[in-house]
């Protein structure tokens, strides 16, 4: 525990620290529990102090000082600026007002599109998954999602087994035309092999950077789905000094996630 | 309006907006002492084959004495809304249900849950229709708003639409596709509060989740309480009183009725307690003894606490500045 070692990292602490980096100051972001609530915090710390972070049962705004075991816990708004409700939440960003919104999934695809529901046949499951929560809501009204994932085959797939937070859906047009808001959809994939976004023309995934010490044809081994990747690919950074102080002193320094 | 898309999921409770408004007229206007035990309260409003819900949600704020008791009264074929942690995973568990609108029931950190692996995959839970977390939240606002439906822009485009019972219509206004979800009255509902009065008067600290929805949206409603106060108490803070007493239909007092879950400003999680339900949860004998040991076996919920103790409830107790 403590400082030592500091420069060895582990993958949650390189996702943790590769997604934080997204996240922007004075702009507002809808967070889960787990590891997007610790990126949130630690950029809060780092370099985005403004960041308004909003639960969906209601806290917007809190000060990320603890770290919540659940979506709905104290500290989920402790010391925030407003405690409402799910309604609330999930209606400001239907209105617009959310930038950032973050998803997870057992399976995606290449158009990002999430699945959180079955793994099989719907009707007969092998595995039934929670479900949507509040994912599906996320995908849908935030202006641009953040899917947070481990990068193996059986997770990037062709086709997800239920789609339950759309992405792109089938590509260009396809959102739109099912009636959800113009402008909206996935923005970057953070794994633990790379960071990956959409190509502008056809809505795939792309490669945009491999994660320290990754080469560029594993991370497309370890993808299910032909990956379009960018001309020019670069080395994402690994985790500062001062990142890694930040998170395992102050951001989790009970050791509860990472 | 023209019909886009129909999900193909049941719709397992049809809201009747007229039956409903003749039932609230009928429903007690008086200040009526509604003041019972766990025991009453679910043996006189919850019936078998009801259609009922709870909030918040296992880990915080949830009527988990009122869910142990559900369990030890073995009230069957429940059918359910949910979005739940620990509350359905124990009813999945003890076998209770039958149809779920479910959002999500999983253990949040501690994954997937088994008890609804085993309920949905072996067909015992049959139907289980999706929605989104939002969206089951605006189903109840719609019955609370006494309208048939609620266009939102949830759930459009995907699978999720596809096994729900919303339909997506051209909007005659915009021309653009929208999802109608349809308002979701409830038989009876579930609700932890911090304070109430014997009236049902009831006020909520923190984040009200979907509290306020939900309340509006039952036909009869359960509230657990942290503690009963004085009426002049409530009428010292109204705005902080999310559910007023007409809605209510028992006032149950239960001290850390939220247990082994959290109730902000007053008690943190027992993680151990949690830990204990994820662990046992896995297997269907290890789900059996745990409902044996902390529900079946004890007679109510000042059994329970005596149980788990009044050092270590203690030790939960919030130590925090507000």
């Amino acid at each position: 525990m403590g400082s030592d070692s500091v420069y060895i990292y582990n993958p949650t602490e390189l996702l943790i620290c590769s997604a934080s980096r997204l996240i922007q100051d004075n702009t507002t972001a809808f967070i889960g529990t787990g590891i997007p609530m610790l990126a949130a915090a630690l950029a809060q710390k780092m370099h985005a102090p403004n960041l308004i972070a909003v639960f969906e049962f209601g806290g917007t705004g809190a000060i990320l000082e603890k770290l919540p075991m659940a979506v709905g816990e104290e500290n989920t708004f402790h010391k925030a600026l407003v405690a409402s409700g799910i309604c609330d939440t999930v209606e400001t960003a239907q209105r617009g007002f959310i930038e950032f919104g973050f998803l997870g999934g057992a399976q995606i695809d290449p158009y990002g599109n999430l699945n959180t529901t079955v793994i099989g046949d719907y009707c007969t499951p092998d595995v039934r998954l929670p479900g949507s929560g509040g994912g599906n809501d996320v995908g849908s009204h935030c202006w641009r999602t953040i899917a947070i994932m481990r990068h193996d085959r059986r997770k990037f797939v062709e086709k997800v087994d239920f789609l339950t937070t759309p992405g792109y859906i089938t590509g260009p047009g396809a959102r739109i035309k099912a009636g959800l808001p113009p402008g909206t959809g996935p923005y970057r994939v953070v794994t633990d092999l790379a960071i990956l976004g959409y190509h502008p023309d056809s809505l795939r995934m792309m490669l945009l950077a491999t994660q320290p010490g990754i080469s560029v044809e594993y991370v497309v081994k370890q993808t299910g789905f032909d990956l379009v990747v960018a001309d020019h690919i670069h080395e994402n950074p690994e985790p500062t000094h001062e990142e890694l102080r930040i998170l395992r002193q102050e951001v989790d320094k009970d050791r509860l996630y990472i | 309006m023209r019909v886009i898309e129909c999900g193909e999921g049941k719709l397992i409770q049809p809201p009747d907006l007229n039956g409903f408004r003749e039932w609230n007229r009928n429903k007690p206007k008086a200040l009526i002492d509604k003041q019972m035990n766990e025991s009453e309260a679910i043996d006189r409003f919850i019936q078998d084959g009801d259609y009922i819900g709870t909030e918040l949600y296992g880990t915080v704020r949830c009527p988990m004495s009122l869910v142990r008791e559900v369990i030890r009264q073995g009230k069957k074929n429940l059918r359910v809304a949910g979005q739940g942690v620990m509350e359905l995973d124990m009813l999945l568990g003890a076998g209770l249900v039958s149809a779920l609108d479910i959002t999500y029931i999983g253990l949040e950190v501690y994954g997937v849950s088994n008890c609804l692996r085993r309920e949905v995959e072996n067909g015992r839970v049959n139907p289980c229709v999706e929605w989104s977390n939002a969206g089951i939240a605006w189903r109840f606002k719609a019955a609370a708003m006494g309208v048939p439906f609620i266009p939102v822009r949830s759930m459009l485009g995907s699978d999720t639409l596809r096994y729900s019972a919303a339909k997506v219509v051209e909007c005659p206004f915009t021309g653009e596709p929208i999802a109608l979800l349809p308002a979701l009255i409830l038989d009876v509902g579930l609700i932890h509060v911090h304070r109430a009065d014997r009236y049902g008067n009831a006020q909520i600290d923190g984040i009200s989740g979907f509290a306020a929805e939900m309340a509006r949206a039952c036909k009869r409603l359960i509230i657990s309480t942290e503690e009963i106060v004085d009426t002049d108490l409530i009428r010292q803070h109204p705005d902080r009183t999310i559910i007023p007493y007409y809605l209510v239909d028992a006032v149950v007092e239960a001290p850390f009725g939220s247990h082994p879950g959290e109730m902000c400003y007053r008690y943190c999680r027992d993680e151990d307690g949690i830990k204990e339900w994820v662990k046992a949860a896995k297997e269907k004998s290890t789900t059996r003894d745990y409902l044996n040991r902390y529900v079946y076996s004890l007679m109510n919920h000042q059994a329970y606490l005596e149980f788990i103790g009044k050092s270590r409830l203690a030790g939960l107790s919030y130590s925090g500045g507000q």
